[in-house]
């Protein structure tokens, strides 16, 4: 008999246990990610789809490189006036380009979603060979007409989409793996990436 | 062999000749420009100043009319067989790139200085302050070279973020970037010596310039016989300043013609 009473107190504290136990992993899983990252939206629309399929641009007429080997990135305004010095069509968003930041000499705040942090040389010319999207380097942008949103690391200021060192380690030792003359047997010797 | 050591294709190296570095120190203030050496607290303060480059001067120690003086412009020798790379406890410097520059890593390091005495060079240093540029002087930073706090090591790495533009210019331009022309890759201190120097190139590639300059009599490392194979050589054609490369003794003979 008593030992059934025991038994049964021992359910008692262990239903208040799993509730914890579901609360806490519930907070982890789903609350910190949401209280960790706060969401940002571009400072303007932009659709890239329109850009490639109705007007027949290339990504490389924006996102060049120079002949000196860098990566132009962003194109800054000058680059957007050669065709909206002044509004083409009635689209507010780009009436707003127009006034709000070519007019008035304002580079547009362009958000970007894989900043590196300082240490860290990157080289866009010796990633060419891969898709910047498939690669798993760049949110797929092209494909739409939507901009997804930033999600901001409240603490770090990192964008969470930021590419972390052991992916870039993993990359650079499969590629040797395969190709070990291209690096010499040291993929991820420190100064390949870090400055 | 060692364990952390690895041989190279490529030794990219410098050799200096002494004879015609006339002491105007035109590098250390390259270097200062484009490393991002923030200006001094008080650069009479030797002890607590940083430069990646130095210029020793040199004396044969005659009266008047032997008196003799030679210049040596000093950065990172790039060592094969650096004495700061195992003594590192967290592997902030290294030796594993190919080219043979050894790596150092400002945001790893914890400061320990171990390094710094490993060195027989002298050619590490410490952050003993914060940087801080006057106002505006931001604006000059080299962008690809990374900025140090207080406590933390640091070195010549032959202007490394070089090395890269150089590598992606060559990709760009559909050549290799593991086999650099002589000229495609220049440090801020070569470029800027007015004298011509300072010859600057693949030590391992018999096309290179330094790869012969290397090889001549005239030519020493310094401190050679510490056994550190530095990717630097210094050329002298007076005996004296070869002679001061190294501990001889008074019966010994250096190198020479």
């Amino acid at each position: 008999m008593e030992e059934k009473k025991g038994g049964s107190s021992a359910g008692g504290v262990f239903l208040p246990f799993l509730l914890g136990f579901v609360a806490a992993l519930a907070f982890g899983w789903w609350g910190v990610p949401h209280l960790l990252y706060s969401k940002k939206t571009q400072p303007l629309l932009f659709t890239h789809q329109n850009h490639i399929e109705l007007y027949g641009m290339q990504c490389e007429d924006c996102h060049f490189f120079r002949r000196d080997g860098s990566f132009s990135g962003l194109p800054d305004n000058a680059k957007c006036a050669e065709c909206h010095s002044f509004p083409l069509g009635d689209h507010p968003e780009e009436i707003r380009f127009v006034e709000e930041f070519y007019e008035k000499g304002v580079e547009v705040p362009w958000l970007v979603y894989q900043y590196q942090p300082d240490n860290v040389f990157f080289s866009h010319a010796a990633h060419q060979e891969f898709d910047c999207t498939t690669a798993g380097c760049h949110p797929d942008v092209g494909s739409s007409n939507e901009m997804p949103p930033l999600f901001q690391n409240r603490i770090t200021g990192y964008s969470r989409d930021t590419m972390k060192m052991k992916t870039c380690e993993r990359c650079h030792a499969e590629v040797a793996a395969k190709e070990p003359e291209r690096f010499f047997g040291a993929p991820n010797a420190c100064q390949i990436c870090h400055k | 062999m060692v364990l952390y050591l690895k041989e190279f294709k490529v030794k990219w190296g410098m050799v200096i000749d002494l004879d015609r570095c006339t002491g105007c120190g035109a590098c250390m203030v390259a270097c200062q420009a484009e490393n991002n050496l923030a200006p001094p607290v008080d650069a009479s303060n030797k002890r607590y100043s940083m430069t990646w480059m130095l210029v020793y001067q040199l004396s044969n120690k005659q009266p008047y009319p032997n008196h003799d003086v030679a210049y040596m412009p000093r950065p990172c020798l790039q060592c094969g067989k650096p004495n700061c790379v195992p003594v590192c406890p967290v592997i902030a410097t290294d030796k594993n790139q190919e080219g043979g520059i050894v790596s150092m890593v400002n945001a790893r390091c914890i400061g320990c200085r171990y390094c710094q005495a490993a060195c027989p060079y002298h050619a590490r240093y410490f952050n003993w302050h914060d940087p801080v540029w006057p106002e505006g002087m931001e604006k000059t930073l080299t962008q690809d070279v990374s900025t140090r706090p207080r406590g933390v090591v640091e070195k010549c790495l032959y202007c490394h973020h070089r090395f890269m533009y150089a590598r992606d210019k060559a990709r760009i331009e559909g050549r290799d970037p593991n086999a650099l022309a002589e000229d495609d890759y220049i440090p801020a201190c070569v470029e800027m010596c007015p004298t011509n120097a300072i010859t600057f190139g693949d030590l391992a590639n018999p096309e290179h310039k330094v790869h012969k300059l290397s090889k001549s009599p005239y030519a020493f490392r310094l401190l050679e016989r510490l056994n550190t194979d530095p990717q630097l050589y210094y050329y002298s054609q007076r005996e004296w300043v070869r002679r001061q490369g190294d501990n001889f003794l008074e019966h010994e003979t250096v190198g020479g013609v």
